[in-house]
């Protein structure tokens, strides 16, 4: 299972480090979108088919609308040699990147195994959910039941996206 | 923004009604099957994309359509918060209380206001992205016409 997941994650980090470095723009899109759909093999094959519906419909809507900006644009990708402050960039970069991957490997080397976990609140969602909530599907009556805040927060956050961006794409003026 | 051609017209004619009764099928099987408000949403925004790319249109008529989707998600929304602020008052007064009768597990209409929530916040989700890409379409032509 574990040599699975490793396969398609290499294959997005390929993904990802092509659409750094392609020269057009279009191709280094639908590179992005091997990372988008890649994750979704990976959500299927943990078993969360909710998280994958989810992943490959969004993944597929902002292709469309990336698509359709990368057409209208130059699509020709500038390049510039690194000058001496981009060197240093770089360096400090690669410094905090590996810095971060120490603490990475400090924070999770206490956890337990992938895939046994020991909550106890999770044992009761998934024993006494459908009973509580009424819902036979765990993961909705998590969200609307136990979770019901978040998932107005989260309900929320669409909303401010699309005020947003109201507010900004306006070339003429209301009175 | 013009149309494309008769034959991609005539695919997206006769898929998008398709699309639309599985988002609304993914919308209110919410509580039973994978799925739910978000990704049901997505995919009745989906349908309408479909026909806007396919068959485009003028800027009046597109300004008009922006219009009613924000109404339409502001309005979902705030029906959502009503019935969540409900449940102050009835039963065990805690925010987000499940007042309705809970009724049989595995059965369509079941599992109290979780079926309700989930329509609402699926037509606020396909609104919200609606009026996204009405938005940005709306810019392009406008900067055109300058």
């Amino acid at each position: 299972m574990e040599v699975l997941l490793s396969v398609i994650l290499g294959f997005m980090i390929i993904g990802a480090i092509y659409a750094l470095h392609a020269n057009d723009l279009l191709s280094a899109v639908i590179a992005q979108g091997i990372v988008g759909y890649g994750l979704v093999i990976c959500f299927l094959h943990l078993k969360a088919p909710d998280l994958a519906i989810v992943q490959i419909v969004v993944e597929t809507i902002t292709l469309i609308i990336m698509v359709a900006v990368v057409l209208d644009s130059s699509r020709k990708e500038i390049k510039e040699k690194p000058g001496f402050k981009g060197t240093i960039n770089i360096i400090a970069g690669l410094i905090f990147i590996g810095f971060l991957i120490y603490f990475f490997y400090m924070a999770i080397n206490p956890l337990d195994t992938f895939g046994e976990h020991a909550l106890r609140m999770s044992e009761t969602y998934v024993e006494q959910g459908a009973q509580k909530t009424g819902a036979a599907n765990l993961v909705t009556g998590v969200l609307w039941d136990f979770r019901g805040y978040d998932t107005l927060g989260e309900a929320t956050i669409l909303f401010t996206a699309a005020l947003g961006i109201l507010s900004v794409l306006r070339l003429k003026g209301k009175k | 923004m013009e149309g494309l051609t008769p034959i991609v017209k005539k695919v997206a004619q006769l898929m998008s009604g398709i699309i639309f009764v599985y988002g609304i099928y993914i919308v209110v099987h919410g509580h039973l099957t994978p799925g739910g408000a978000f990704a049901g949403g997505i995919i009745l925004a989906g349908a309408f994309i479909l026909l806007i790319l396919a068959f485009g249109s003028e800027v009046i008529r597109l300004k008009k359509e922006e219009t009613g989707s924000s109404i339409t998600e502001s309005l979902s929304i705030l029906l959502t918060l009503i019935l969540a602020i409900g449940g102050l008052f009835i039963g065990t007064k805690v925010f987000f209380n499940n007042y309705l009768p809970k009724g049989e597990v595995g059965e369509l209409i079941s599992a109290g206001l979780i079926p309700i929530y989930n329509i609402l916040i699926g037509i606020e989700v396909a609104a919200a992205i609606i009026t996204i890409f009405l938005a940005l379409v709306i810019f392009k032509e406008e900067e055109e016409e300058r």
